[in-house]
């Protein structure tokens, strides 16, 4: 607007950058299979432990979605020596923090204590992982509780569109196309027996990794692992593969509706690409300036020139399978298609021309800037060292990231942008108010419209 | 441990404090001023946070949208945030980047007026509408943010209006408003300016001179009002609201003593005790033994001025209907009353409490704020070294005696949100019992 005005050269310099390493991190394989990875960072008396095992969402058996999340949180309500309030009460005593949680590639049990009493909390979380006692009573509370969130969900447009936005994504028989927590009918059908020979089939040594980050040397922390793990046996259980196959690959128009709805909840995207896929990097960066920063085109676009919302992004969930890429925005509900089209056109704009020398320095000097702001903490730096075991990246990933990204090169993102975008086989999400949505979109012409109530069924 | 903290005041007035770590190559700039939505005037709600946006479109050397790309582009994180008491500007950067982010915030609090327009103000005002919907009127029980406060606090008391503001305010408010409120409270000696991480404090000094120096000294802030409240409610305040949801949940709020002082943080472990983790006393009683909530938690405002609440937040297990859940949530209240808590509760609390302080403070961005945060309020940044020798001396008997007097019947606001069709129900069916009498 008045960039002519503007006296760019009062500007401060940078001065010379001081060197940064990822935390350096030692790995060791124990008697009973267990890998223990280890990163000393001793700024203050901290240390994070996480126990993860190969048991994420995507092991859930078909029909009874939702037991991989529900194994791992009952891991927390009790075990043979203590119930669940007793559980809790001891872990708490000694000020640990502790969360269980399965995702879809792997499940994850995570601690955080002061020092001084890790040793207690340690011995802890091994009798938790050693030992549950999945008391019936505590399996169905749970599985309650899930059926809440669920219910929950019906009247909460944004995580009611994330939701449905996988549903509608991918092929019917893919786990990928129900919720990671399960649907009310899986959940419902899930027991205790099956609980049990979840945890019994998934829960070895032989696939876990014992990540330990903080003020604590790696003897001790193997020492420590030891201790509170004796006597836990078994092989590594098999891989298993989810299915990323989509539903379809034609576009087309879901509007879910929610009468009176103030703004439409909108999602735009397409199956992705796996974690593993060699162009990683590439459409890394080709996010970042197409809907990854705040300063991205499709957030500029949206939010600062047209002031359609107060937020526009765009991600891909990087998962063993190919997960979703998502446009996510909230819009008033009366420019849903206006805003919808400027989404289509960012998206056909990075794939017909290369972006500007300065679009893709701002991208590559953020994600190089920003790397070591990402791990001051002991959890932070636990969930990347989780992230590298899980996605079996290779040693020097972390040492090599901020090299990977500067080589990107405008050429690539445009390869990327043709390769990985889709707007061809683009499903669109709308919650929002039909009556509001539906003509409008009509009209845009994006693809065929069906209308759904908010538990996904076809209405009117 | 311990934070090591240098301060110095700037001629013009300007606070500031330097917190050394050299872990990592990284600092944190964290810029507060002392003006919140509790100044603002009545028929313009809302304003102190439209201006928050406003901040972000440029200065008289940096064009629209420029600060975050500028800041992004060296690396670094960015925000800012609002609240009743203050606001706040705050990047972390790698640390050969510190000259620029302290420019950047100087050269808006300096130079922000030049870069005003009626444009860029028009695109703020609909993008913070859009906020508003995004998290209070499209969001299932949204309103509470402004519900509660409205309903704990006074008509005329500042912190009863909404922070989000309204509509209506927010439509009216004009460029000569912006620049009012901006020669007003946006002056050196109405912030905090607070620099944590990877620096040279003598070069950092030399720097914050170099950019802040020149900025003239404000010509004062309107005073607040009297804010002092007595010390409980007198009644136990009730609001029903119907809203579009699935689940019924109780807000329960208690009259409780002003952040930083002695008998807070008596109020915080009781906070703690009640609602903090799984072991809780409500998760334990209502969530896992009595299976009538789908979730339990308990917090506190942390308001400075006058008083602060202690909040429970309870969702009701499907089921459950929102007169029981209030029931329930009351009945394990008056039990606390009634017993009192013991020593191991405490130790439950305070042991958390240390863990997620240590955890916090490892984060440059987290431990420059809670600085800013105790030199805004108090002029004592050196109190966040003394936050956990507070919770530490905090007894069960001292607990107990913040749980008589100000958890009873006399001192409870709540606000109740029920699913709106179940109320039509009910609705429907005492007319239909009316007609039949």
């Amino acid at each position: 607007m008045t960039s002519t005005a503007i006296d760019k050269s009062v500007r401060p310099k940078p001065g010379a950058p001081r060197e940064y390493h990822f935390p350096h991190f030692e790995r060791r394989r124990l008697d009973n299979g267990i890998e223990l990875v280890v990163a000393s960072v001793t700024k203050v008396p901290l240390v994070t432990v996480a126990i993860l095992t190969d048991a994420g969402a995507a092991c859930d058996a078909s029909g009874h979605e939702g037991a991989a999340q529900l194994v791992a949180k009952l891991l927390l309500e009790g075990t043979i020596n203590s119930d669940g309030a007793e559980l809790a009460e001891r872990f708490e005593r000694l000020g640990a923090s502790i969360d269980a949680q399965a995702d879809w590639d792997s499940s994850s049990v995570t601690m955080t204590a002061l020092s001084e009493h890790l040793p207690a909390a340690f011995d802890l979380l091994g009798e938790v992982m050693r030992t549950p006692a999945f008391r019936i009573r505590e399996v169905e509370r749970l599985k309650g509780e899930r059926l809440a969130e669920l219910l929950q969900l019906r009247a909460e447009p944004r995580g009611l569109a994330d939701e449905l936005f996988s549903r509608f994504l991918y092929t019917p028989s893919s786990r990928y196309a129900r919720p990671e927590g399960g649907d009310e009918r899986s959940v419902a059908s899930i027991d205790r027996e099956q609980i049990l020979s979840f945890y019994q089939a998934r829960y070895l040594p032989g696939g876990a990794t014992v990540i330990v980050a903080g003020d604590i040397t790696a003897d001790r922390a193997e020492e420590l692992t030891r201790r509170a793990l004796d006597g836990w046996s078994g092989a590594a259980p098999g891989r298993v593969v989810a299915d990323d196959l989509p539903a379809r690959l034609d576009r087309a128009v879901h509007v879910i509706a929610k009468s009176d709805a103030p703004q439409s909840e909108l999602r735009i995207g397409h199956v992705g690409i796996a974690r593993s896929h060699p162009d990683f990097f590439a459409v890394n960066v080709m996010n970042a300036v197409l809907g990854g920063l705040f300063n991205s085109r499709i957030n500029l676009n949206l939010r600062e020139v047209h002031g359609y919302t107060y937020g526009a992004f765009s991600g891909y969930d990087w998962r063993r399978q190919a997960g979703p890429f998502v446009v996510s925005t909230a819009v008033k509900s009366d420019i849903t298609d206006a805003a919808a089209r400027e989404v289509l056109l960012e998206v056909d704009r990075i794939r017909a021309e290369p972006i500007a020398a300065d679009e893709l320095s701002l991208a590559t000097s953020y994600l190089d800037g920003v790397f070591p702001i990402r791990f001051e903490t002991t959890a932070s730096i636990t969930a990347a060292l989780a992230v590298l075991v899980v996605q079996g990246l290779p040693e020097d990933y972390y040492d090599r990231y901020r090299q990977r990204v500067r080589a990107v090169t405008v050429e690539e993102i445009l390869k990327a942008a043709q390769n990985h975008l889709h707007p061809q086989s683009m499903q669109m999400i709308v919650v929002g108010d039909p009556s509001a949505v539906r003509a409008p979109l009509d009209k845009l012409g994006f693809g065929p419209i069906t209308q759904y109530d908010t538990l996904g069924q076809p209405s009117a | 441990m311990r934070i090591p903290i240098e301060t110095f005041r700037l001629p013009n007035g300007l606070f500031v404090t330097l917190s050394e770590d050299h872990t990592a190559p990284i600092v944190a700039v964290n810029l507060w001023y002392h003006v919140g939505s509790a100044n603002e005037p009545p028929g313009r709600t809302g304003f102190a946070h439209l201006f928050e946006h406003m901040l972000f479109q440029g200065s008289a050397d940096v064009d629209a949208n420029e600060h975050f790309e500028l800041v992004q582009r060296a690396g670094g994180t960015l925000n800012g945030s609002t609240w009743l008491e203050r606001t706040n500007y705050f990047e972390t950067v790698p640390s050969n980047q510190l000259e620029l982010a302290l420019w950047l915030e100087a050269n808006r609090m300096g130079k922000l007026l030049p870069a005003m327009t009626q444009q860029k103000l028009d695109t703020q005002r609909d993008v913070v509408m859009n906020e508003r919907r995004w998290s209070m009127d499209n969001q299932p029980y949204g309103t509470w943010m402004e519900k509660l406060p409205a309903l704990c606090f006074p008509a005329e008391h500042p912190f009863h209006h909404s922070l989000m503001g309204s509509m209506d305010d927010l439509k009216a408010a004009g460029l000569s408003d912006i620049a009012q409120f901006f020669a007003t409270y946006y002056t050196p000696d109405n912030a905090v300016l607070s620099v944590a991480g990877d620096f040279d404090p003598a070069e950092a000094r030399r720097l914050i001179e170099t950019h802040f120096g020149p900025i003239p000294r404000g010509k004062g802030k309107p005073p607040l009002p009297d804010m002092s409240l007595p010390p409980v409610f007198g009644q136990w305040k009730r609001e029903v609201v119907p809203d579009d949801i699935m689940l019924p949940r109780l807000f329960l709020a208690f009259r409780s003593p002003a952040f930083g002082t002695k008998e807070y943080y008596a109020a915080s472990v009781c906070g703690a005790i009640l609602g903090v983790r799984n072991g809780s006393r409500l998760r334990r009683r209502l969530v896992r033994e009595r299976q009538v909530a789908a979730d339990a938690s308990a917090f506190t405002y942390d308001l400075a001025k006058g008083s602060d609440l202690l909040v429970v937040d309870v969702t009701a297990r499907p089921g459950i209907p929102a007169e029981q859940l209030e029931q329930e949530v009351a009945d394990e209240i008056d039990v606390v009353v009634r017993d009192g808590i013991e020593t191991a509760d405490v130790e439950r609390a305070v042991a958390l409490i240390q863990t997620s302080f240590v955890s916090a403070m490892q984060q440059a961005g987290e431990r420059a704020d809670r600085i800013s945060l105790f030199a805004t309020y108090f002029g004592k940044p050196e109190m966040v070294n003394e936050e956990l020798g507070h919770y530490e001396a905090v007894t069960h008997d001292r607990v107990n005696e913040f749980i008589r007097e100000r958890l009873d019947e006399n001192n409870r606001a709540s606000l109740l949100y029920v699913p709106r069709d179940a109320e039509s129900v009910e609705l429907v069916s005492a007319g239909a019992e009316a007609d039949a009498q």
